[in-house]
């Protein structure tokens, strides 16, 4: 009846506001997500995007704004009567029902009488095959996890959510599952709204990331889009990382635009520079950041900076440096371990260098500092080329 | 994927723990030892008493002695002299148990999910009764419902009661007064029950297109039949073997099997009847609480 039948089309969230009390969880949220994609709401706790999605869902009541699905507001409708459907966080699932019966339990309450076929088809999509009789505490996470996936995928949603569905899984098996989901979602093709704070899952599974923060969002585009050129030093941070050099932007130069910071002089592509003039973060990548034993070393046309080694780790297909600069800050630069270069000792004065092509310019509050991101424990993403 | 999919649940579980020896082994039995005693000395032997002393000549008494005569026509001649208070109390106890879930589901309900930081107070206010004795507040019943009282002067204006209706004295009396006594014992294990269900599996039924009522009936309610199934039980036998609320709200027409094995005990002094009694009533509660477990089949209860 919901579902298949009716015209889909492409999910919009118009001024979409939530307030708890004094607290704006979802500061006016406009958004489009076009059908059929694999849509990523990325951010830190608290940022609002599990929010946005009991919204969608109904299992939240916007302060104000509106849930468009196709041409249709159901930001009113109760949660059972939304073509809409959800993978939890903590899965859910009924423990006094069998796999089967959780499967089956929204086809039934739409009174649909026989299910088996479809609810068996599901659970071989899920790869669970013969599980329909055990009790949800019998199986793993994963498997869970996949029930779960299962029973919202079996209503044919118009959208599905999905709530940080990967969070209780160990790594191995989330990196299984987040290729799983994408096989999945390519196959069904539904609209798929994916809730995570995982960076590194939201750039691997999704069409187009949304990264959130304090209820709103910062920027949005492909995962490519946003790493290569971030749309603000929150960004820059948040997904992987970045050193930020605190500068001033000096006007345009033919097409590139000046930029001063620490004494120094640099240009950044105009096309990579988000002002052309005022106080700026002057960015690069650590990967895109390499090292150099003196002026000698860095090849022509690359910006420098002057520096020494304080650190060293070696994580296997990296080692990740921290370069002190002369005013104090430290860099990262990510070394591949090809082969082709030596490792760099502690103590050991080198030059920082990159190509002006991979800089970027971000806006920046006055008297804010450089942004330097220290070393994580696993390597993060993009990390490598 | 598919293999991982397929490795058997149990594939993880540790080996069993190696044997322990010695004083180890007779541990549990030791820990046992004091409520073994206890149930033997106060339960067991006084139940084989009370099961001889039902099988005595029903023509001794106290004074001439009585005479194990495996006298079984005990039994048929006790329910044929008393069958209106027997089934009078089941249908008691029955009538009250429905009053009984019709109020205490939505309390439980309400304090194991709704009340907040008023959780603590409103299982209080559940409990607090039990603080005074049963007789007490038995007997505030009888004020409560008395001829000259609020109530029944209030009923009376509003003509729900004729002008000499009264409630003392009445089926409603007792029906009421056990409904209010047993009434913890139903709300405290549903209560349980409920206060564990965990929200998010109704906010799942409700994305999967469940009314809140459908919600309910295949969620909340399934859910909480561990808690149902013991409260009703907790509430149903001892409300059918009770006695005080016949006797203090009631009259002899409402008196119900505990007021008669009472009597035959302690007015009577009839010890074989009563011991008849005694073992029929448990005899049917027995076989009302096993066929109610099958029926519910809970493996969680027993």
């Amino acid at each position: 009846m919901k579902g298949q039948q009716t015209p889909a089309g492409d999910l919009r969230l118009v001024d979409l506001t939530k307030r708890f009390g004094v607290f704006t969880a979802v500061d006016d949220l406009t958004l489009t997500i076009p059908q059929g994609s694999f849509f990523a709401l990325l951010g830190a706790s608290g940022c609002g995007k599990t929010t946005t999605l009991r919204m969608i869902a109904g299992l939240e009541q916007p302060t104000s704004g509106q849930v468009l699905l196709g041409e249709q507001d159901i930001a009113g409708l109760r949660p059972y009567k939304r073509p809409v459907n959800t993978v939890f966080q903590s899965y859910a699932l009924f423990p006094h029902l069998d796999i089967h019966e959780n499967v089956a339990f929204g086809l039934r309450r739409r009174g649909i009488r026989k299910v088996s076929d479809q609810v068996e088809r599901m659970l071989a999509l899920v790869q669970l095959e013969g599980y329909g009789r055990r009790r949800p505490a019998q199986l793993s996470g994963g498997q869970q996890q996949r029930v779960a996936l299962a029973r919202a995928l079996i209503n044919h949603p118009q959208v599905l959510l999905l709530d940080e569905p990967l969070g209780a899984l160990d790594l191995k098996l989330r990196r299984q599952m987040q290729i799983e989901l994408k096989r999945i979602q390519t196959e069904v093709g539904i609209t798929f709204v994916h809730v995570t704070h995982d960076q590194e899952e939201a750039m691997t599974m999704a069409d187009t990331v949304a990264v959130m923060n304090a209820g709103r969002i910062e920027q949005l585009g492909a995962p490519a889009d946003i790493y290569e050129y971030p749309a603000t030093a929150f960004v820059a941070n948040f997904l992987g990382q970045s050193n930020l050099l605190a500068a001033e932007a000096g006007g345009r130069a033919a097409d590139d635009v000046l930029v001063t910071a620490h004494g120094a002089r640099f240009s950044v592509p105009a096309g990579r520079a988000r002002l052309t003039d005022g106080p700026g973060f002057l960015g690069v990548r650590p990967e895109k950041l390499h090292l150099a034993e003196g002026p000698d070393g860095v090849p022509a046309g690359h910006q420098h900076i002057g520096g020494v080694v304080t650190d060293a780790s070696y994580v296997g297909v990296s080692t990740q440096y921290l370069v002190r600069t002369a005013w104090g800050s430290e860099l990262t630069a990510f070394a591949a371990n090809s082969g082709l270069g030596g490792q760099l000792a502690v103590g050991t004065a080198v030059t920082a260098h990159w190509d002006p092509r991979h800089a970027f310019l971000l806006p920046r509050a006055a008297g804010e500092d450089d942004q330097t991101t220290p070393l994580l424990d696993e390597p993060p993403v993009g990390a490598l080329p | 994927m598919s293999a991982l999919a397929h490795v058997p649940t149990s594939a993880g579980k540790p080996a069993p723990p190696p044997v322990r020896r010695g004083r180890n082994r007779l541990l549990p039995y030791l820990l046992l030892l004091p409520g073994a005693a206890w149930l033997l000395v106060f339960f067991a032997l006084p139940l084989v008493q009370l099961a001889s002393a039902s099988l005595y000549d029903p023509a001794g008494s106290l004074s001439t002695g009585y005479a194990m005569t495996w006298a079984f026509s005990n039994y048929p001649d006790a329910l044929q002299a008393y069958w209106p208070q027997f089934s009078r109390s089941f249908l008691y106890s029955a009538i009250a148990l429905v009053l009984a879930l019709l109020m205490g589901y939505p309390l439980a309900y309400a304090i194991a999910q709704k009340a907040g930081r008023w959780k603590n107070l409103l299982l209080v206010a559940v409990v607090a009764p039990m603080f005074t004795s049963f007789l007490v507040r038995t007997l505030a019943w009888k004020t409560i419902l008395s001829d000259n009282g609020a109530l029944v002067g209030l009923l009376r204006d509003v003509h729900l009661l004729g002008p000499d209706g009264r409630l003392l004295a009445t089926p409603i009396a007792v029906v009421l007064g056990l409904t209010y006594n047993f009434l913890p014992f139903l709300v405290l294990p549903l209560y349980a029950s409920l206060e564990r269900l965990d929200p998010r599996l109704l906010e799942a039924a409700s994305d999967l297109y469940a009314s809140p009522l459908r919600a309910f009936a295949k969620v909340t309610l399934p859910l909480s039949m561990p808690g149902l199934i013991a409260g009703t039980l907790l509430f149903f036998i001892p409300a059918t073997g009770d006695y005080i609320n016949a006797e203090l709200l009631g009259t002899p027409n409402e008196y119900m099997i505990g007021n008669v094995i009472d009597s035959a005990f302690l007015v009577r002094l009839d010890y074989p009847q009563g011991a008849a009694l005694s073992f029929l009533l448990m005899a049917a509660i027995l076989a009302i609480v096993f066929v109610y477990l099958r029926r519910a089949g809970t493996e969680e209860v027993l």
